[in-house]
């Protein structure tokens, strides 16, 4: 039995997912990026973050623009009334999906690779939804009105809100998203903290690490009650990312428009978040790899895992785009007919065909093995995805709105530069966000790894083996 | 909390005994210690190890942790606030005809019901953790053990704390040192 355990040929099939003799070797490898002296940043990360930081002022520049003037800077009107701004939000909520996905559900199923790329996708998620936040928070034209959304009890208005409208869910879902998520990402940081604190000289380092930490020390006790924590965090997250883009679909499913008034909303939404999330996750992580040499960390094992996932969501996506149409047709609804041929041949095929590229055609690419091995078309294709999403929300939103029941009131959207520089300027946040927390806080959990290498360290006894597998 | 306790939690207190620590550098060994020095009639005794090592609570005598039955009760009032609230804005307190949809109704409680059960069970088990543990604390003594830094590195340490009945530092010394344990030492604080 223990023969086939060190079979080489099995371990190649299996390669290690870490690729590191011992536990102080993987604590160097990881601590190191965050202890750097901060002068000695290479100036390739200066510049970088110049730009980004830059890009994050034109949003802020934007937003004083439009809060001064009025929501008239962006182009909806009627009758797309609803246009780049909640593109944008759907886009980057869903972009969020991947970072809770990646670190509970394949936590609960106890998937180890998740561990390399965990962190960083939780990162990401966080900041994803800081960004899908602020559509709406402006799009209400007063933002520093914004606590009328949750049921506080306030004197200046006397209302409540309308908990019938699936608006108001898409509140509750969100906030708690972000709390939860926020809650669960701290939680796993807490150890990493501790191995921070423990190992700077500097003394206020010592002191911003040991108050972070909340002087965790790694008792037994503590684990203990810590694993039951994330268990449960993880549970609950679970469902809950199922719910949030559920939620955010239903803005769309319970209204009566054709191309939005349809039941495989909730399911498709979340296909599709989890899709471009895992492509935005392989982007930031093939930067990360290549600039901070992380290969022994994130393996080509881990791509391409998260490439699979892409190909099997990217054809669940594919799978919804087809039983759309079937059942526009199936159903002998002239207008949900008329919706989808204008969708596909209507003034916006271009955005369309560009969807269908991208979404359905281009991963399928992943099939070979050659492929999802290959750095270039990882990188290609985690772009490629990124676009497709982005105008499949475009395209569901822009095409259902643009022909309403009336010809007289059918219209074509035009995005105002205002409405391209605020997009480009969330990308500008969120990247600027995750350089910073690249540079400063551990990207890879330090403690999950060394489990993970623990586990690969360990010398399996003949009964072990048997208690585990009988044959 | 008498007030010496109180400084001892934050590190002002007089110096005693906490206990006596050794160190391994395997998971496996601290396991096998854990175990025989349990076998040997110590009860407090305690781990710490950079990551959580699978078996050691079982070894040493770690019961297992009550925090769900804590978050359990949360998620259910977190479920009940919500229907409680949407029904009284709903039926009580602001009624409103919108769309002709009923004042009250189960099926549009749903949404908000899943999300705040979710984020009153996060609230929980994130604070409730903390408070279980103890944490967050400004200082214990067994970081005065001259290795304490390497517990969330590469070490993995073995304590037998001073309140066991059966405990005698001399002793306690040599039987972790019997048992691989290499930088044993009398730890106070």
């Amino acid at each position: 039995m223990s023969a086939v355990l060190q079979d080489p040929q099995l371990m190649e099939v299996n390669p290690p997912l870490v690729r590191s003799e011992d536990y102080h070797d993987l604590t160097e490898q990881i601590s190191q990026i965050v202890e750097g002296d901060v002068v000695k940043t290479p100036m390739k990360y200066w510049i970088t973050l110049a730009i980004t930081a830059s890009v994050t002022g034109i949003l802020g520049l934007m937003l004083a623009y439009l809060v001064s003037t009025g929501i008239g800077v962006w182009g909806n009107n009627r009758p797309i009334g609803w246009a780049w701004d909640i593109t944008n939000f759907v886009f980057w909520i869903g972009i969020g999906h991947a970072g809770t996905l990646i670190s509970a559900i394949l936590f609960l199923f106890r998937q180890k690779w998740r561990t390399s790329i965990n962190r960083s996708a939780e990162a990401m998620t966080l900041f994803a939804v800081m960004c899908a936040g602020i559509f709406p928070l402006f799009h209400t034209g007063r933002p520093w009105r914004a606590y009328w959304l949750f049921p506080i009890p306030n004197t200046d208005l006397n209302l409540w809100q309308n908990f019938r409208s699936p608006l108001i869910w898409d509140v509750f879902a969100v906030s708690t998203y972000f709390t939860v998520s926020l809650l669960f990402w701290f939680t796993g940081l807490v150890p990493d903290l501790a191995t921070l604190r423990d190992r700077t000289t500097n003394k206020l380092k010592q002191w911003i690490f040991g108050a972070l930490s909340l002087g965790w020390r790694g008792s037994a006790r503590h684990w203990s009650n810590y694993e039951k924590a994330y268990l449960i965090l993880a549970a609950i997250s679970t469902p809950l990312v199922l719910s949030v883009h559920s939620i955010v679909s239903f803005d769309f499913a319970t209204s009566v428009i054709p191309g939005w008034h349809t039941t495989i909303f909730p399911p498709y939404f979340v296909a599709g978040a989890i899709f471009s999330g895992f492509a935005c996750v392989m982007t930031l992580l093939l930067i990360a790899r290549w600039t901070l040499n992380l290969q022994n960390l994130i393996t080509m094992k881990h791509l391409e895992n998260m490439n699979k996932i892409i190909l099997v969501t990217g054809s669940v996506v594919s799978y919804a785009y087809a039983t759309e149409f079937f059942i526009a047709w199936y159903s002998g609804n002239i207008y949900e007919r008329f919706t989808f041929l204008n969708r596909a041949f209507g003034p916006y095929w271009w955005a369309a065909w560009s969807m269908y590229t991208c979404n359905l055609l281009i991963p399928q690419l992943y099939w070979f093995k050659s492929m999802r091995n290959n750095l270039w078309v990882m990188f290609i294709v985690s772009i490629t995805t990124n676009i497709g999403m982005w105008f499949e929300r475009f395209v569901i939103i822009a095409t259902s709105l643009t022909r309403d029941f009336l010809p007289s009131s059918w219209g074509y959207f035009h995005p105002t530069y205002v409405d391209m520089l605020t997009f480009a300027g969330t990308i500008g946040l969120f990247l600027t966000l995750f350089l910073i927390f690249a540079r400063f806080l551990p990207m890879i959990a330090i403690s999950e790894v060394k489990g993970v290498l623990a586990v690969q360290k360990h010398q399996f006894t003949e009964e072990e083996v048997m208690a585990h597998d009988p044959r | 909390m008498t007030l010496d306790e109180f400084k001892d939690k934050i590190g002002l207190g007089d110096d005693k005994v906490y206990g006596v620590m050794g160190a391994f550098t395997n998971p496996d060994d601290l396991v096998e210690a854990g175990r025989k020095i349990r076998q040997m009639g110590y009860t407090k005794l305690d781990a710490m190890s950079p990551f959580p090592v699978h078996g050691i609570d079982d070894a040493i005598g770690v019961p297992p942790s009550k925090l769900g039955w804590l978050v359990i009760w949360f998620s259910a009032l977190g479920c009940a606030t919500a229907i409680t609230l949407i029904w009284y804005v709903g039926a009580i307190n602001y009624r409103l005809v919108i769309g002709g949809k009923p004042f009250f109704d189960f099926s549009y409680t749903i949404p908000i019901a899943f999300e705040l059960t979710v984020l009153f069970s996060a609230f929980a088990s994130f604070l409730g953790m903390w408070a279980i543990n103890g944490l967050p604390r400004l200082y214990h003594p067994s970081f005065n053990y001259s290795l304490a830094h390497r517990a969330s590195d590469d070490l993995f340490l073995l304590t037998i704390e001073a309140e066991d009945p059966k405990f005698d530092a001399q002793e306690c010394v040599e039987r972790l040192r019997s048992l691989g344990a290499s930088d044993v030492e009398v730890v106070e604080g």
